[in-house]
Order: C-alpha cells, then structure tokens, then sequence
C-alpha cells in the first residue's frame, strides 16, 4: 500500500524542482504583471502604494493613436518580415539541396548571422547604414548613384532589411533539413512521371515540405512580434514613430514615461497576440495528429 | 519494334567501377529479369536505363537511338519502385493521373484512363485515399497502376515486390505475370529472387559482381548453367557441390572425393577425360537425387541423414557426405529416419560439372 502510493508520487516529485522554478520566474512576474497593469503605477511606487484602477490602462491604450501606430508598425514589421524570409530561405534551400563540391561550407555561412548577438547585429547595420560614411551610401556615391537616406525617410525598410538578413538563416536550415528528409523516390518518380524541376518544386516538394514550413512560420512570427534589440540600436523607434515596435514602445512608456501600470497593459495586449499565434501553432500540429491518427484507424479497418 | 540495347555499359563512382561494360539486347515486348545477389549492379543497369544514373561510357538505345543523354522524362518509360515512391499528398486518383496532368491531356481522357487503370489493378474503391491510408499490398498496386496510366513503351521495375510479406508477394506475383501478358510492353525486371525471375522472365539476366554472369531462358539457366555462380544462385533449394577429384578406373572416368567416388557417363565422361585439370566440382541438384536402397554404388551417393525439413508434399533431407553437406528433395512419404545412412541414386541428367579453380562449367 504505502509503495504504491510512493510509486504514484515519484514522478511529481522529479518534477517538483521545474515547478518551483516555473513559479518563481514565470508564473510569478506574470502575475506581477497582470496585477500591476490594472493600477496606475509609477516606478518610485511600490506596487502596494499605486492607486487600483480597473481596466482603465487598457481601455486608454485601446483609444491612444501612438499605441495604433506602434501596433501597425509591428504587424507590418512582422508581415514583410516574414514573407520575405520564408521566401528567401525556402528558395536558398531548394537551390543549395544539391551534392556540390563545397556546398557544406557554403551552407555554414549562410547561417552564420543568426549565430551573432543582436545588439552587434544592429550595431553592424547601424555603421553600414550610417547617412555619409556607411559602407551602402559610400559604395552607391563610388558608382556615381545618389544615396538613399536609409535610417531616416527608409527606416522601417531598413530595419526590416537587417532581420531579414540575420534571421532568413533559420527558415534556410529548417526548409534545407525538411528537403532532406523528403522521399527520394517519390522525386525519381516525379522525374519519370515528366515533372520538370519547376513541377517537382510546385507538385512535390513544397507540398510535402508544408507541414515544416507552417511552424516555421509561425516560430518566426512570434519572434518578430517580439523583436527589440536590433532596432532599439538600430533606430531608437524613430525617427518619429517610423520604426517604434511594440516591445520597444513598452520598454519606453516603463522607462521614459514612467507609466508601469500602461506599460504591463501593453505587454498583456501583446501576450494575447502571441499566445493567439501559438494556440494556433499547437492547433495546427494537433490537426495533424489527428489526422495521421484517422489515416491509421483506416489502414487497420483494412487489414 | 522497341528493342533496347545496352553496349558496354560502364558505371563509375569515383575510382570504384561498379559495372564493368554490359552488352546486352532485349527485343520487343520481351520481359526481361534482371537477376543477382545485392550489389552485383543489376539496379544500377536499371537505375542507368531509367535515366536515374548517369552512364559514365557505353551508350544505351532504344529502338536503335541512343537516349543515355536524355531526361528521364523524355524517354519513354514508366517505373515501378521498390517502396512504391507514391506522392504521399496526394490520392490514389492524383497519383495514377499525375503524369498525365502533367501532359496537359483533356480532362476527360485522364479521368477515364484513371478508371480503367484503376479497374485493371483492383483499386475502384480507393481512389479517393492517401498512400497512408492503404496497406502495403494495395499500394502496390497503386504504383503499378500509375505506371499503366502512363502508356509507356517500356516498364522498369526495381524490385517491387520485396517490401511485401510472403504471400502477398507470391499473389502479387501472380498478378504481375497476369498483367504482364495483357499489357504487350518491354518489361524490365531486378530482383534479386530467384524465384520471381523464374516465374515472371522470358528471359533472365544473371548479374554477379557488375558482370552478366549468364543471359537466357528460365530453363537454360536451370539445366545449363554456364559456372558455378549461376548454377548455385537458380533454383531451391540451392545446387549441392562436392569437390573431387577426375579418376580413371575399372574402365570409366569417375568424380572421386570425401565419401564419394561417382562415375560420370557419356557426353560428361568425355569432357571431364579431356578436362586440362583433374581438380573439379561436381553439382547435383537437391532435386536429381533420389532416394533407392538398391542403387548402383556408381550411380548414388551415400549420405548421412542429420535434419529433415517438412515442407508438405515434399521434405527436404539435410545430409552429410564426408565434410560436405548435401541437400536432398524428397516425397515426403519416404520413410527416412534420422541419423540413417541412406543411398541415393543420381539422376545421370543431373550431373554438373565445374573447374574448381574458374568455377566454370565443363
């Protein structure tokens, strides 16, 4: 009796050490915050001494225009980001799944920028993109060509230009791992079937890839909504609000505008963005188990 | 007339040749089985003709043109995989119609061919599943039915039965040879069972080592086998060799080794008297002896009885003949004891002889 009840309780207490972690340095500093952005809080306060007052942060943010435009500042940040790094990375992965001589050294630079810290990152773009002695604007007056006011009137465009640099890299090796893993004589097949190389692309291999790339997509998403390093180096948000992303704003309303309570509002708004993004992602693998599991019932009736 | 023809057929990878200059020439409508133990280069060949491999020197023709520098594509021929290669997103009915959408054939015409094709292999009611919701045996035929849907002059099949269990693969095997006198095509057949390239082939290919061994009918290959390779990879259970040694006496020419001395008649006496060497292997298959109490000592074999193995209507003995083990098939109605000493009387048609250092047939 008393083993089996020992037994029973084993494996919570091989958990209990990741749960109190999980408590103190998530579920903790969550709470603090959800508590926090229903009160009008200054950071010389303690939490206890700010006024409580209800959904009134939430309800300001919902109405303030500088919020709006931080918002569509993100989502269109996020939407180009993304497109266009799923593009890329998915069209190097097709054209570098090939057996040439060097292509392993080929593909180990090319996820080189994703192994960089993202403040060097922004660092390194802020130089190059620098107005009179940046390597674009030095090389575009080398060649007689005007230059382009990258940080200033092209910020947003900049910015974007530099993720997709640093992060095209990580959609490259997924899409590159999942070719890999493609049938190999299904593709025979396609070429004997009279599939061109552009046919197996569009018949074959990106449909088969798809499952990857969704998720993919989506971990990319999350992580653009979230971005903040490389553009507070880059460009501070500005000039205005051109570049000012969500967490950036949020960083900015704790510290500038000493509005915490605002500031935790913020950031719930943009939790429920990215917890709706990864309800979506477990939503999508559980079809897919679903799925195969419907398939397999299907083969066993048959047997 | 479609005949292939493959002309000094050589493959290369790096400095390692796999195969070593294949000639050979398969007329219309032939089903021909390529047929040999794991890498003796007969799916390379295959793989080659395919237009899967690149031919490193040699030139393959179809109907007299050369085609080793075009695309798989544009040569004609339609493929049967080992693991089926089905496009995995896509349904019984787009897998069979791919290569015809890829065509661009009218609308109509493609989902009649699917039908009928589909009708043909048993799969009317499938049409609208995913590979992963069909076993093992339907998908292959819907590989096979993909390749049908083609209308291709040529059928290639790189071992596609050998991801099935026994008995699907011996009714597969059954619908193939079916199909296969419907649908007039050149048939080109690797496998590396013997059995299916006996039941299936108008003519076999025996490969060994990335050369043709020997090429032939079923039956030539079984009654004439050129070496010793050939005569030990057809048939089941296997050929049994014993070495000897060619003595001469009491007026006849013998096979004398551990435990036997046989005498050799006729056309094979006079092969083995002028034979340069006197060191020989002799082959009798587990099917040319036969169990006789009273048989001529020159004529049998004496065996010692270890194992017997009852498959039916037949047994097969496992026996010893001084170090060699000998095989024997025998109705299993004999009345055979273990550990007995039993003579066996040899079928005189039966008997092979090889040179033991070329290993090849006398």
């Amino acid at each position: 009796m008393r083993t089996a009840m020992a037994n029973r309780l084993t494996p919570y207490m091989f958990m209990a050490p990741a749960i109190v972690i999980m408590a103190l340095a998530l579920m903790y500093p969550l709470g603090y915050m959800i508590w926090g952005s229903f009160r009008d809080w200054n950071p010389s306060q303690t939490i206890g001494e700010a006024e409580f007052v209800g959904l009134k942060n939430y309800i300001t943010l919902w109405g303030d225009p500088n919020f709006h435009e931080s918002l569509g500042v993100t989502l269109r940040f996020a939407f180009f980001v993304v497109s266009i790094e799923m593009v890329l990375g998915v069209g190097l992965a097709l054209l570098l799944d090939r057996d040439i001589r060097g292509i392993s050294v080929l593909r180990t630079m090319f996820i080189l920028p994703m192994m960089i810290a993202p403040v060097v990152v922004g660092l390194m773009w802020r130089y190059m993109y620098h107005p009179t002695v940046g390597t674009f604007n030095r090389f575009l007056d080398g060649i007689g060509l005007p230059t382009v006011d990258w940080l200033g009137q092209h910020a947003l465009m900049s910015i974007i230009i530099a993720d997709i640099w640093q992060w095209t890299p990580f959609i490259f090796i997924l899409s590159l791992a999942a070719l890999q893993s493609l049938p190999r004589s299904a593709l025979e097949a396609a070429r004997i079937d009279g599939a061109t190389a552009w046919q197996q692309v569009i018949h074959i291999k990106l449909p088969l890839m798809m499952p990857v790339l969704i998720v993919t997509g989506l971990l990319r998403l999350i992580d653009a909504f979230k971005v903040l390093e490389v553009i507070l180096v880059m460009t501070e948000g500005g000039p205005g609000l051109s570049t000012e992303i969500l967490a950036l704003r949020i960083s900015r309303t704790a510290t500038e505008f000493r509005e915490l309570g605002v500031a935790a509002a913020m950031s719930n708004y943009l939790l429920i963005l990215l917890l709706l993004l990864t309800v979506a992602m477990f939503a999508f693998n559980r079809w897919q188990e679903t799925r195969a599991a419907r398939v397999q019932a299907l083969v066993e009736e048959d047997d | 007339m479609l005949t292939i023809r493959l002309e000094n057929l050589i493959k290369r990878y790096g400095d390692v040749q796999v195969l070593h200059g294949i000639d050979l020439e398969m007329a219309d409508n032939e089903f021909t089985v390529l047929v040999g133990p794991s890498g003796c280069g007969k799916s390379t060949t295959l793989r080659m003709i395919a237009g899967l491999e690149e031919v490193s020197e040699g030139e393959i023709f179809v109907d007299g043109k050369p085609v080793s520098h075009l695309e798989p594509k544009d040569r004609d021929l339609a493929m049967v995989f080992q693991d089926y290669a089905l496009y995995p997103h896509m349904n019984v009915a787009q897998n069979i119609s791919f290569a015809l959408r890829l065509a661009r054939r009218p609308k109509a015409e493609i989902e009649k061919k699917v039908r009928e094709v589909a009708d043909t292999v048993g799969l009317t009611e499938f049409l609208a599943r995913k590979p992963g919701a069909l076993s093992g045996g339907q998908r292959q035929r819907v590989a096979m039915a993909r390749a049908l849907a083609k209308d291709s002059g040529i059928f290639l099949f790189d071992e596609p039965l050998s991801n099935l269990d026994a008995k699907l693969r011996g009714q597969m095997r059954a619908e193939l040879a079916l199909m296969s006198q419907r649908v007039q095509k050149n048939m080109i057949y690797v496998t590396h069972d013997q059995i299916e390239a006996m039941t299936l082939a108008d003519r076999i290919v025996v490969m060994h080592g990335g050369y043709i061994q020997q090429q032939g009918t079923p039956e030539e290959l079984f009654k004439r086998p050129v070496n010793k390779f050939v005569a030990g990879f057809m048939g089941m259970p296997p050929m049994n060799f014993l070495d000897g040694e060619i003595v001469e006496h009491d007026g006849g020419v013998f096979v004398k080794g551990d435990g036997f001395d046989v005498q050799l008649i006729g056309e094979k006496a006079a092969k083995a008297q002028k034979h340069n060497s006197k060191q020989i292997t002799l082959g009798i298959r587990p099917s040319d002896l036969a169990f006789e109490a009273d048989a001529e000592p020159a004529r049998a074999l004496k065996l010692d009885v270890e194992v017997s193995e009852y498959v039916g209507a037949q047994s097969v003995l496992l026996c010893k003949c001084g170090p060699a083990r000998v095989m024997v098939e025998v109705n299993s109605q004999t009345p055979v004891a273990l550990g007995q000493t039993l003579t066996f009387a040899i079928d005189p048609g039966g008997v092979h002889l090889f040179d033991r250092n070329t290993e090849v047939a006398l």
